[in-house]
């Protein structure tokens, strides 16, 4: 403020225009203020009835009220309230004293003793229960007051005695909220009260009201929350809760058994009935197993949720939880999954057919059965089978959970795992799919289970199989049958729907690479090659040869014998595919042939340290830029970004590396190269021309330094101010270009003024990096700044123009893990040759299918554009449902987009491409000047520029006249 | 001594028939009125003479609760009501009531086309019993009478099946009917909240097992049906037309949609399309899926599904028939069986229980050569297989219905002996409820102990409330007031209140009491040693010093005086009201202990 004061006095007479106009926008805001609480006050005084006094506050309610005066409000309310006799009208003057306490920059412990003065006197419970609610409020926002906080918790303790259940519950939620901490509190004097805040809360746990129930162990739960550690004792009280008639209770006391359980897990406690004694965490585990079979669907899906989270259990009782111990006619039987086992573990495929398969075997002792174990079994057996979905999801994602720290575990859900598969509901079929994808680590799958999970390939739903595809790519399978067989059903699934071709490659590619061994036996089969017979070649765009051809490819490439078995229209094959579609199938060193991949391939391994090495290396040699002569400082650059650039090319994982790098050499190439533009040493108006290269360098540089913000992932603080400061650089160069090319000096001004803005937002943003941007041109120009505050535009861009030139180049530290954002439109392809007719007018729906890699929130930021032959374009967002997460860091957008246009002559293409929205402040926090005051919410999720980051794909459209 | 009277007619440690009889509370329920599918003589219907005896049925009866529309359940009833006269009301839900008519006609049909029976229902009969049907919602209370009301809730198992709770006053009896505590592809499990009656009459099908995940045998049985028809085999499925049969459907129709398989599946006609209709009808008793689809789909219009001709049979190639009755006993599946079981590659699939004596029994069992009628043999090279799709809790399910509703005790009906047997001692060892399983004709008599409610009047409740804590349900507590007692009504009020309702003037009683106490000095002096006494022991009390030289403690009065003849002794007259008794009588033993020395 001070140097904007300081510019006031300075400033010139042609400028007192736009202050005076920002003068009176706040000057504005001020007169607001007073009359506030002055209105309310008059409207209060004049409404007749308790309706009309209602109606006031309900009026009064809906605008916020300044921090400056909420007191006087709070006063006028408070007065009104004493006066009120309508217990309605107490009611809401109660609340909006909660309101008002939450406002931010005001101070609500002047309004305490009022609030707990009129509590005293109330009778209403109703009011009395909206008034502790303001305490409550009042309590939070003052977490720091340990006096305060004692008094609300006396307050508390006093109206717990209430005979409405509304006020104990409140007095339970002001408790949980701010009982004090143990350690916190001082041991004498007011220590008594606070010490058992949990044995007080602890006594309403056996409430004859459920909700006072349910709010005493929600107060628990706040409790931990905060960090208080439960007492153990608690446990036991909790487990009584288990069984109490209210779903609301039974659920609450899950979760604060899980609770205690996670605090306590070692301890022991004793079995009743019996002179055992286990651990706490297996204890609970099976009482939160148990509920899994509630009543209640609540409670089952809290439950199944909560088991999840439980992985210090013992892997004796986890296990248990799979295992619900058959009989038939008191005689033990197996399960189907045993059965299954036995059958594959005996070398014979699972008939089915054989009568008695399941017969029951030995006898089992009546004696020993026991109905209701008190402990897991069967837990999850039961959850899976659940007749809501919920509680099946939320098993799924327990089983998975828990399968990830268990590798035994794992082992064992997996035949449930694979049985969900067959789910009728389709979210639980994906999930489990999604959740055996992420155990598939610790898992091998057997033959019959590949064939259970290999029949979902025939699913309709494109989202299955497409996980299924992914759950593919990273399956162990045990056998080569297993590789065949996957591969025929995958196959199968390619004709049934085409469309699925790259996820099969893909998937098929995996497969591959993962076991080439299992594939090594199946290649003559494969590629039915026959050891006298030359068979038919086979037609090389079939897909589903080309499936075949990138399974043995990639299984080829760690299993150097493979090759020997190919026949020579294979190798030609090969050739081709290597070519065309590189992605997929890799480089091999094929006998006898000298491929030039082959060269490259083996360099790409082994030299991954060395690539590494290099990229520091020429970062590196680029510091010493500061000593070279222009002409030289050029030309190292271009070698160093050239160099970056192929070294992305060749190296996948440090492209996002080399391409951000380049990317800001970039930026410092254009701007040398503007700076030695000749322009600077001739007078201004003679050089129009000449200064396109500059402002377009300028131009180019901003755009390249937004596409450095926002289209790599993981780029941290650090950077974020380097490109801000080249951004900086940018706009100076362009004040210069425009002071050089313009004549009068009215834009000028407004530009000076924008730019010194820039200047001293980027100094509070970056305040903590200033230190590390030592010599640059931030740091000189804020030496200057108290000068160029007061001096004219000429000098300003004279000042400007020298620091540009003797600004040292700042080093961009690198990130750790930095990723270029990219999308691929799969579909429209942009091969069709047949237009997509539609009446004019009317609407056509486009299918557009991409991928994205390394977007960050690409529900808000992924754009798609629609760009029509006259130049007009569209821009659509795609609603957020339309992304799908495959894998980290993946994002899949199946949309559609409308395309409608006015009647054409002929068929024309349109261009569709994917933008990435940006918006600069939005990854800055809020500006200090707007705090308070309201901000509007739409401000942060407005878009500031867009950046294209696709190849842009023709869709051939005509639209037809409308036939009349 | 009130009681729970209960007597199964049938179905006591057997299958089929279901029948039983309860008493409560003065009045009579009867639960389900079923045929039994083994016996073809007059064994195939309940006893209904043992309640006859006693008069009419109407007269005796209250009414009489269907569960659901299986014929176990359902067969007798227009022979009950028409042929041995019942006018009263029935009670089933809306499902049943709309297929329970369809089963019966084609029960009547087979009966009497086929087998030739006379002296059989009509169908006339079955429709005059149809209209004494009153039709009952889920969880809707239905007050059969003054006293007695009914409240379905669901039971999985089958379109419409429901459980029913009959309470009288505070006495209730549950009946559950058949049920299934595991969902299926087309109806929910069964749910009941804890409502715990005083007795829970359960059926115990599976008593003695615990069965697999029913994900495995939806995935065996789809297994088995495709690798027949990929043999060229056919496949033979009997059913009961309705209930299991619709959720075999669901599952072969999704199945051969998935799958893309052209073999034609034949569901045996006539009923079925009827039925069918009545359960795209009835979506709300449907589980989550069908209920949350039909508005795009409705499950039950099957696409790949058609209706069976007598002819087909004979076609050559694979097919997959449904064909009614389910345990082969006669009917078309039998036919077709017996087409069909000379062939090795064709196979019959049983998806529920059998009775014994019927033909599915019998080769479930292994026997592979059948006697048929008129000295026919029939060898059976067919594969047999069993699928448990039968929709019954199993020995877990029973338990965790038991567990929720929390009864009293349990009976077991709908069971074999011996498998229920195993199971009362689990109940009565695991959860600690008194078990019972009578026989058909056999009378369980349970004890109760009706709660009696008598109402309060608020001020003594206030009043009570605000002397101390509030009331908890381990810690009774003691409050004054009168009950009094008019026209079957319990009203407890306060004693002032009761005077002045009676008319009546109060009467002060005083208890009073002499301490003699050795003591020399004067009496004001001994009555202030008496008032420091009293003020340090009874600290919550209030103790006075009145100037006359009285003690009160409360209400209770202290004087000192001295008897004339002995100087040395005083006397401390003490005199209290008859409520204040607790402390009176304390004060005075307290007294009689003597008064400390003061201290010198």
């Amino acid at each position: 403020m001070a140097a904007h004061l300081k510019k006031r006095v300075y400033e010139e007479f042609t400028k007192v225009v736009q202050q005076q106009q920002e003068e009176i926008a706040t000057k504005k805001l001020r007169l607001t203020k007073p009359s506030k609480s002055a209105a309310l006050h008059i409207d209060l005084c004049k409404a007749t009835s308790p309706a009309d006094a209602l109606q006031y506050l309900l009026q009064f309610a809906r605008k916020p009220v300044e921090a400056e005066s909420v007191e006087g409000v709070v006063r006028i309310l408070l007065e009104h309230y004493y006066k009120e006799n309508d217990p309605s009208v107490r009611l809401k003057i109660a609340s909006l004293l909660g309101l008002l306490s939450k406002t931010a920059g005001f101070s609500p412990d002047c309004i305490m003793d009022d609030a707990i003065n009129i509590l005293q006197n109330e009778k209403s419970h109703q009011v009395l229960a909206q008034l502790l609610d303001t305490l409550l409020a009042i309590g939070t926002k003052l977490p720091e007051n340990q006096a305060i906080q004692m008094r609300l918790v006396d307050v508390a303790c006093k109206h717990l005695t209430d005979t409405s259940h509304g006020v104990r519950n409140k007095c339970l939620q002001l408790l949980g909220n701010l009982g004090s901490l143990e350690k916190s509190v001082r041991k004498d004097a007011e220590g008594v009260a606070a010490r058992d805040v949990q044995k007080i809360i602890g006594d309403y746990f056996s409430d004859q009201d459920p909700r006072v129930r349910t709010a005493a162990i929600k107060a628990m739960l706040q409790l931990h929350e905060r960090g208080l550690k439960l007492h153990q004792a608690i446990y036991n009280q909790a487990c009584k809760l288990l069984s109490d008639d209210y779903e609301q209770v039974r659920s609450a006391a899950v979760q604060l058994i899980w609770v205690v359980s996670q605090l306590y897990p070692e301890s022991i406690v004793p079995i009743p009935s019996s002179n055992e004694e286990i651990r706490l965490v297996d204890d609970a585990f099976g009482k939160i197993c148990h509920m899994v079979s509630d009543g209640s669907w609540v409670v089952r899906v809290q439950a199944a949720k909560l088991l999840g989270s439980m992985e210090q259990v013992s892997s004796h009782f986890l296990e248990q939880t799979l295992d619900k111990k058959l009989m038939s006619d008191l005689r033990r039987k197996r399960t189907a999954h045993e059965r299954a086992k036995e059958l594959y573990s005996s070398g014979e495929f699972s008939s089915g057919r054989k009568w008695g398969d399941d017969a029951p075997k030995e006898e089992v002792d009546t004696g020993a059965v026991n109905l209701i174990e008190s402990g897991a079994c069967g837990a999850f057996v039961h959850g899976l089978e659940d007749e809501m979905y919920e509680v099946r999801i939320a098993a799924v994602e327990a089983l998975c959970m828990l399968a990830q720290s268990s590798p035994s575990f794992a082992e064992k859900c997996l035949d449930f795992l694979v049985d969900m598969f067959n789910d009728e509901i389709e979210e639980v079929r994906l999930q489990s799919i999604h959740t055996m994808r992420k155990i598939s680590n610790n898992i091998t799958l057997r033959e019959d289970q590949l064939d259970t999970v290999l029949a979902v390939l025939e699913d309709s739903s494109r989202d299955i199989r497409e996980a299924l595809h992914e759950l593919l790519c990273c399956t162990n399978v045990s056998t080569k049958e297993g590789i065949h067989l996957a591969l025929v059903e995958l196959l199968k699934n390619l004709t049934k729907y085409p469309t699925d071709r790259d996820s099969i490659w893909k998937c098929l590619k995996f497969l591959g690479s993962r076991h080439p061994t299992l594939v090594l036996p199946l290649v003559p089969e494969l590629l039915s090659t026959h050891p006298f017979f030359d068979t038919a070649e086979p037609d090389m765009d079939d897909p589903a040869y080309i499936a075949v051809l990138v399974l043995i490819f990639n299984a080829a490439k760690t299993c150097p014998t493979m090759p020997a078995l190919f026949s020579d229209h294979t190798f030609r094959h090969y050739a081709y595919l290597r070519d065309s579609l590189s992605h997929l199938v890799p480089a091999l060193r094929l006998p006898g042939r000298k491929l030039v991949s082959s060269a490259v391939s083996p360099s790409i391994i082994s030299q991954e340290d060395p690539s590494q090495q290099f990229l520091q290396q020429s970062l590196e040699r680029v510091y010493s830029l500061q000593h070279l002569d222009p002409q030289g400082a050029q030309e190292l650059l271009e070698f160093t970004i050239r160099d970056l650039q192929r070294l992305g090319e060749l190296q996948s994982e440090l492209a996002g590396v080399a391409d951000f790098s380049a990317t800001y050499l970039r930026c410092q190439l254009l701007l040398i190269k503007a700076l030695q533009e000749k322009l600077w040493d001739v007078a201004a108006p003679l050089y129009l021309k000449q200064s396109d290269l500059a402002s377009a360098a300028a131009k180019q540089i901003m755009e390249e330094t937004y596409k450095m913000e926002f289209m790599y992932s993981g780029v941290e603080n650090k950077q974020v101010v380097i490109i801000h400061h080249m951004r900086l650089q940018a706009k100076a160069l362009q004040l210069i270009v425009t002071a050089r090319t313009t004549r009068g000096l009215d834009p000028l001004f407004g530009m000076c003024e924008k730019f010194l803005q820039e200047v001293d937002f980027f100094q509070r943003y970056f305040i903590a990096d200033l230190p590390h941007l030592q010599d640059s041109f931030v740091d000189k120009l804020l030496d200057l700044m108290p000068r160029l505050m007061t001096s004219k535009p000429a000098e300003v861009v004279k000042i400007l123009q020298t620091m540009l030139r003797q600004s040292a180049f700042l080093h961009l530290p690198l990130p750790e893990q930095i990723h270029k954002a990219s999308a691929t439109i799969i579909e429209p392809a942009g091969e069709s040759d047949n237009p997509l007719r539609f009446t004019s007018g009317l609407v056509v729906a486009l299918d557009v299918d991409a991928t994205l890699e390394h977007v960050q929130d690409p529900q808000n930021t992924v754009k798609v554009q629609v760009l029509y032959p006259d130049g007009q374009a569209q821009m659509i967002h795609p609603k957020p449902a339309d992304f799908r997460n495959p894998g980290p860091g993946r994002h899949r957008l199946i949309t559609q987009v409308y395309l409608s246009h006015t009647a054409w002559t002929e068929a024309c293409q349109v261009e569709v491409r994917l933008l990435l929205a940006y918006n600069s402040s939005a990854r800055i926090p809020k500006c200090p000047w707007m705090e308070g005051g309201e901000v509007s919410p739409q401000v942060e999720t407005n878009i500031e520029g867009t950046i294209p980051f696709s190849k842009p794909v023709k869709v051939y459209i005509m639209p037809k006249p409308a036939r009349r | 001594m009130p009681e729970i009277r209960v007597t199964p007619l049938g179905a006591g440690q057997d299958v089929g028939r279901s029948c039983i009889l309860v008493s409560i509370a003065g009045k009579n329920v009867m639960l389900d009125c079923g045929m039994h599918m083994g016996f073809n003589d007059d064994r195939r219907f309940p006893d209904f003479s043992y309640i006859t005896q006693s008069g009419r049925l109407t007269d005796f009866l209250d009414c009489v609760i269907i569960s659901h529309f299986h014929l176990d359940h359902c067969g007798a009833l227009p022979y009950f009501s028409e042929m041995v006269g019942y006018d009263g009301p029935i009670y089933m839900t809306h499902p049943t009531q709309a297929i329970c008519p369809i089963l019966l006609e084609d029960y009547r049909k087979i009966a009497v086309d086929k087998k030739g029976e006379a002296n059989f229902f009509t169908s006339q009969m079955i429709k005059d019993c149809m209209k004494k049907v009153v039709a009952v919602h889920l969880h809707q209370t239905v007050q059969v009478d003054d006293e007695l009301e009914i409240k379905a809730y669901y039971a999985g198992h089958v379109l419409g099946a429901a459980m029913f709770q009959i309470k009288v006053g505070s006495e209730s009896v549950v009946y559950t009917g058949d049920y299934n505590m595991t969902p299926d592809r087309h109806l929910g499990a069964a749910w009941i909240d804890k409502c715990r009656p005083n007795l829970l009459i359960t059926e115990s099908t599976y008593a003695t097992t615990i069965r697999d995940s029913k994900r495995c045998r939806e995935r065996d049985f789809l297994k088995k049906v495709h690798e027949t028809v990929e043999r060229g085999g056919k496949v033979l499925i009997p059913v009961f037309a309705l209930g299991r049969a619709q959720e075999l459907c669901i599952l072969l129709e999704t199945f051969w949609e998935r799958m893309n398989l052209k073999v034609p599946i034949y569901f045996s006609t006539g009923l079925t399309e009827k039925a069918n209709h009545y359960y795209k009808l009835f979506i709300p008793w449907t589980n989550q899926k069908i209920r949350k689809t039909f508005v795009q789909r409705n499950m039950f219009e099957f696409k790949h599904i058609k209706a069976f001709d007598r002819a087909f049979a004979d076609n050559p190639g694979p097919m997959v028939v449904f064909a009614t009755p389910g345990m082969l006993h006669a009917g078309q599946s039998l036919q077709i069986f017996r087409k069909w079981a000379g062939n090795e590659k064709n196979m019959v699939i049983m998806p529920g229980y059998c009775v014994q004596g019927t033909v599915g029994h019998k080769i479930l069992s292994g026997q592979r050569k059948l006697e048929m009628e008129g000295r026919q043999v029939l060898e059976v090279k067919m594969q047999v297989e069993y699928m448990s799709f039968s929709a019954h809790a199993d020995a877990k399910g029973i338990m965790q219905l038991v567990g929720q509703a929390e009864p009293e005790s349990v009976l077991l009906v709908h069971g074999e002996a011996k498998k229920m047997e195993f199971l009362k001692q689990k109940i009565e060892q695991e959860l600690r409820v008194s078990c019972y399983m009578p026989a058909n004709g056999e009378t369980v008599t349970l004890p109760t102990s009706p709660s009696i409610p008598v109402g309060i009047s608020l001020g003594l409740l206030k009043r009570e409330m605000a002397q101390g804590l509030l009331p908890e349900a381990r810690k009774p507590r003691l409050l004054h007031g009168a009950l009094i007692m008019k026209d079957s009504n319990f009203r407890l009020v306060s004693s002032e209140q009761a005077l002045k309702e009676l008319g009546l003037a109060e009467h002060q009683l005083r208890f009073t009491c002499r301490v003699h106490l050795h003591d020399t000095r004067k009496e004001q002096e001994m009555a202030l040693r008496v008032y420091s006494h009293l003020k340090s022991v009874l600290k919550d009390h209030c103790v006075q010093h009145l100037p006359d030289g009285s003690v009160t403690v409360e209400s209770i009065l202290i004087q000192a005086a001295a008897p004339s003849e002995d100087p040395g002794t005083k006397v401390l007259l003490v005199s209290w009201t008859y409520q204040d008794e607790e402390l009176g009588s304390f004060l005075t033993s307290l007294l009689k202990k003597g008064l400390p020395q003061a201290p010198s």
